[in-house]
């Protein structure tokens, strides 16, 4: 085969050409990547201060973050809704999966349509019809209050959260379905076929053959999901200008922490130091989830 | 198991059915009446005259500006995306393992920790409150670029590359007239996924844009929703709020209904690939 023996300077003119190619979106990746990650880093050691301006401080930003009631109060609210918002959402998600799947009813075509739209709902439509719909104010609730005789409302502050976790399981549920769904359809026929003659159960086939396929992608939307929720913003952002009352403070989430100290505070370098060590926080935690996934996967 | 599908359908389309219903009602019918039952009167039309007159028509002005942002952003992104992508997969050169390294790794970094400091380089440079600073960003997307390489792999044969060659083909047409269509099925996933992200893109120009007559549909709609909640005695619009609301989002869910075949196996090679 004459195609296979390359000149060593046609190889290297080739290499040359992959870089190329490749050259547009490096140098745009560096420029709106790397270097404000590295900016980030540099700016994380000076303080604006009142006398001098902008002064080298080292790590005292980082010092007096971890001493800050108000960072920890927002960290833990975002890890403590991941927890439940996060399993609550995939399990669904796996649970219509399946039900799509071993359904295959005409029908679920439509379906799968109707819960993948909210993915393109942009946050602040979403926000403001769960916000109309559950407020007391015009809302469904209001309504279902004035009915029932009942003063429950979905945006006081101990509710808030879980208001914001409906909004948040509507708009992704459906994207991480069809990623499993996905992975179901990928299953080759033969194994059900095999199962079949095996007489074994559907509850059977479920366990022993659907959700071990699953793991891969299950590892995937984890990490997806927790890299989007460790990023709350745009809900209680948009909230706290839409409902009175809601407990939505200045710093509810760590990014809206970060989103008020630079923008309304100029305190870029103590929130560049915020934003970094939740980027590295969240690193390490989907680091950990994709190790723990692989180490399943050889276990099996 | 069935009543639970149907149950999570209804979940589903219930905000959906509830801002349709409550664009076609006046502001008076808005507060008086049940959130789920039609008005006194049916003013779809008015609310959407309205919505394009309000303030001038700045409405008009917001979503020229949101498809600009999308067209540009979404084309160039999914060139860069199916170039880096092809070279990925079908060349060799120094450095490569660690760029997608790199790359894959950048996915995991949230928005925040790039955006403060893309603020303050951006306003040194003088790009912000320019569209450029809402642009550039959303050029570079490497999930696209992670979704065109692994695609190529598979989609374009080697051989056709090289008998390409022996018949003297300069490399760039080698991947726009052979590659680039053989890309099509993954090219039209990237450019709807960048086509809704830059649609619904809240954050970036929420920091980066100042002058109304930049801003996008989504951070317009947040500007008109704070002028009845905030000031005691603004003028209640929340009928103009619901009405752009429903128009902002009719574009996305058309373009979805017509692309379903590929964002549907655009999303299942991401998921059987991982």
């Amino acid at each position: 085969m004459t195609l296979q023996t390359t000149s060593p300077l046609r190889r290297k003119r080739r290499s040359t050409t992959g870089l190329l190619f490749l050259a547009p979106f490096g140098l745009l990746f560096i420029f709106v990547f790397i270097i404000p990650i590295l900016y980030s880093a540099y700016i994380s050691l000076f303080q604006n201060k009142l006398i001098g301006g902008q002064s080298f401080v080292g790590l005292d930003n980082y010092a007096r973050l971890f001493k800050d009631p108000q960072f920890y109060d927002g960290a833990i609210r975002v890890v403590v809704f991941t927890a439940i918002q996060v399993p609550i959402m995939l399990l669904c998600a796996i649970l219509l999966a399946l039900a799509v799947d071993s359904l295959r009813l005409h029908g679920t075509r439509f379906f799968r349509i109707v819960v993948f739209l909210p993915y393109a709902v942009p946050a602040i439509v979403s926000t403001l019809m769960w916000g109309f719909m559950l407020g007391i104010r015009y809302g469904l609730i209001g309504n279902l209050n004035d009915a029932l005789g009942t003063r429950f409302d979905p945006f006081a502050p101990e509710t808030t959260m879980a208001s914001i976790g409906i909004m948040v399981t509507w708009g992704f549920t459906g994207y991480n379905m069809l990623i499993f769904y996905a992975a179901l359809r990928a299953i080759p026929r033969e194994l059900y076929e095999a199962a079949a003659i095996d007489g074994a159960t559907e509850m059977q086939v479920v366990r022993n053959i659907k959700l071990p396929a699953l793991r891969g992608s299950l590892t995937v939307t984890v990490i997806f999901s927790i890299i989007g929720t460790f990023q709350l913003f745009n809900e209680p952002n948009i909230l706290s200008s839409l409902v009175s009352n809601s407990g939505i403070t200045s710093y509810y989430t760590p990014n809206l922490y970060a989103y008020t100290l630079a923008f309304t505070g100029s305190q870029q370098g103590y929130a560049a130091a915020l934003a970094l060590v939740m980027a590295a926080f969240t690193i390490v935690i989907a680091y950990i989830v994709q190790i723990r996934g692989m180490k399943n996967a050889f276990d099996k | 198991m069935t009543f639970f599908v149907g149950l999570f359908a209804l979940y589903c389309l219930l905000p959906m059915v509830w801002l349709l219903i409550n664009a076609t009602k006046s502001q008076t019918d808005f507060v008086s009446t049940f959130g789920l039952a039609f008005g006194g009167e049916f003013a779809l039309w008015d609310n959407i005259v309205g919505v394009f007159t309000f303030q001038d028509g700045i409405f008009a002005r917001w979503l020229l500006n949101t498809v600009m942002y999308v067209v540009v952003g979404a084309l160039v992104s999914t060139f860069l995306a199916a170039l880096g992508g092809y070279a990925l997969a079908k060349h060799d050169f120094f450095g490569k393992k660690a760029f997608l390294l790199v790359v894959l790794g950048s996915i995991s970094v949230p928005g925040i920790a790039l955006a403060i400091p893309q603020f303050l380089l951006f306003a040194q440079m003088g790009l912000t409150n320019t569209p450029w600073a809402v642009l550039i960003p959303s050029f570079i997307n490497p999930f696209g670029l992670y979704l065109m390489w692994v695609y190529s792999s598979d989609a374009v044969p080697n051989a056709l590359i090289e008998a390409a060659r022996i018949d003297g083909a300069k490399e760039f047409r080698i991947f726009w007239q052979i590659a680039l269509p053989m890309l099509a099925p993954a090219t039209v996933t990237v450019l709807l996924f960048s086509f809704v992200s830059i649609w619904n893109n809240y954050f970036l120009p929420l920091i980066m844009l100042k002058d109304p007559a930049w801003y996008p549909l989504t951070i317009g709609i947040n500007q008109w929703n704070k002028l009845g909640s905030t000031a005691g005695n603004g003028e209640l619009i929340q009928n103009l709020v619901i009405t752009a609301s429903l128009i902002t989002i009719v574009p996305l869910i058309i373009a979805f209904l017509c692309l379903q075949r590929y964002w549907q196996s655009g999303l299942a090679l991401g998921a059987v690939k991982d």
